[in-house]
């Protein structure tokens, strides 16, 4: 997982270890069930290094989950930059979904339009693939990799308007 | 750009169907424009007053309220017969199911508008032609629809569709029922025609077509919710796309 993810996780109130993993749990559903409980302490250690989040009671004493975490300044920076990246063609949709999770929990930013502008990115590449393919003569090799790349981003796009209605649903219930 | 410019002009556009508790706004307050040789493209799940749109746009349906403008003349409160008139020879229709006349053949189904308009059998004969080369069917014009494949059959749709010259082609879902090699001959024709200053706006549910398009246009209960320009994109990030740049 993404340090970016259990960063902008916090970004909604300073929380403790746990509760970090819980707000993933219920974000990700039965695709959380793998996350290594250990990760998520050893991403915070390295974060708290590179001063990208704090500690509420620094020094203090105890076990590793008694500690509160919060962002810092240039953590907030960090989710902020995070947030606003548009992440295709890396297929990794669970960052993607977390980061609209991250952002409306945080109220860091509209997942509506970080779904747009993903989505216009996609488009865009979409048109790209579309036209290469538009050029190729038929049934030639490049076609057929072109033809798998536009329907990969076929399916991107799908998925995109299913989180759209939903995330507007949910704002509209609010 | 002046309204002169412009080849569709819509404010306020509204369609209602029913009445009272069973009111339903297919189209409700649209705003359009569509500049001379622009592709446009509506898109939207089904039930959004995607086609109802477009036959408003056609002077296939009438609006309930709203203004339009075809080629600077407001039609929406024209006459039957004048909107017949412009629909035969202002308008070209692309529909998803071809509507091709089965028992014409290819070249046939292609001269009846012009005839239908008022052309002399050998000027729409001609017109044919033409337009079954510029098709890529010229070997075909004697063929039956049966007898063609289904992107043929679009292909002959929309030479039937350009058989007046028209201001303005309107395609519903042109690829809703083609496979992807026969989507591909129907993306590159209009691409030509699109090319060739053809004004263009198609309704589609099919992310394929609505991403060649200048512009996009997300249509969701009737009204539009987005635009984004597709135009302007540099080419260069396809082999990211397939992890060679990584």
């Amino acid at each position: 997982m993404q340090q970016e993810v259990v960063l902008a996780m916090l970004a909604k109130e300073p929380s403790q270890g746990f509760q970090l993993r819980a707000r993933l749990d219920e974000a990700l559903g039965p695709l959380g069930e793998g996350l290594n409980a250990g990760h998520i302490y050893v991403t915070l250690g390295r974060l708290e290094k590179s001063g990208l989040v704090g500690l509420e009671s620094p020094g203090g004493v105890g076990p590793t989950d008694r500690k509160i975490y919060y962002l810092t300044p240039v953590g907030q920076e960090r989710v902020a930059e995070w947030l606003a990246e548009v992440s295709w063609p890396k297929p990794d949709l669970a960052e993607f979904h977390l980061k609209l999770v991250a952002a409306t929990q945080g109220g860091l930013a509209d997942p509506v339009a970080i779904i747009d502008s993903q989505r216009r990115e996609l488009l865009r590449r979409l048109r790209e693939a579309q036209r290469a393919a538009m050029e190729e003569p038929d049934r030639s090799d490049a076609a057929l990799l072109l033809e798998g790349i536009v329907l990969r981003l076929q399916a991107d796009l799908r998925w995109l308007e299913t989180c759209e209605r939903n995330w507007t649903d949910r704002r509209r219930n609010q | 750009m002046t309204t002169d410019d412009l080849i569709v002009r819509a404010r306020g556009l509204r369609r209602d169907y029913g009445r009272d508790e069973s009111l339903v706004r297919a189209v409700d307050g649209v705003d359009l424009d569509v500049a001379s040789g622009e592709t446009v493209a509506v898109m939207g799940p089904s039930g959004c007053g995607k086609s109802t749109l477009l036959h408003l746009l056609g002077g296939l349906d009438r609006p309930s309220d709203g203004e339009l403008w075809l080629y600077g003349h407001r039609i929406e409160r024209s006459s039957e017969r004048a909107l017949a008139r412009m629909r035969r020879k202002e308008v070209g229709f692309v529909f998803q199911a071809f509507h091709l006349m089965d028992e014409l053949t290819a070249r046939e189904n292609i001269e009846l508008p012009a005839l239908l308009a008022g052309r002399s059998p050998r000027a729409a004969r001609r017109r044919a032609f033409e337009l079954l080369e510029q098709v890529g069917l010229q070997d075909r014009a004697g063929h039956l629809p049966s007898a063609l494949s289904g992107g043929q059959r679009q292909r002959v749709a929309i030479a039937r569709a350009l058989a007046n010259e028209p201001l303005l082609v309107l395609a519903d879902e042109p690829t809703g029922n083609l496979d992807s090699v026969a989507t591909l001959e129907v993306l590159r024709l209009l691409e030509r025609l699109h090319d060739g200053g053809q004004t263009l706006v198609i309704v589609t549910h099919d992310e394929r077509i609505a991403a060649t398009a200048d512009r996009l246009i997300s249509m969701r209960d009737g009204c539009f919710i987005d635009e984004t320009r597709l135009t302007g994109g540099s080419r260069g990030h396809l082999g990211e796309l397939i992890g060679l740049d990584a």
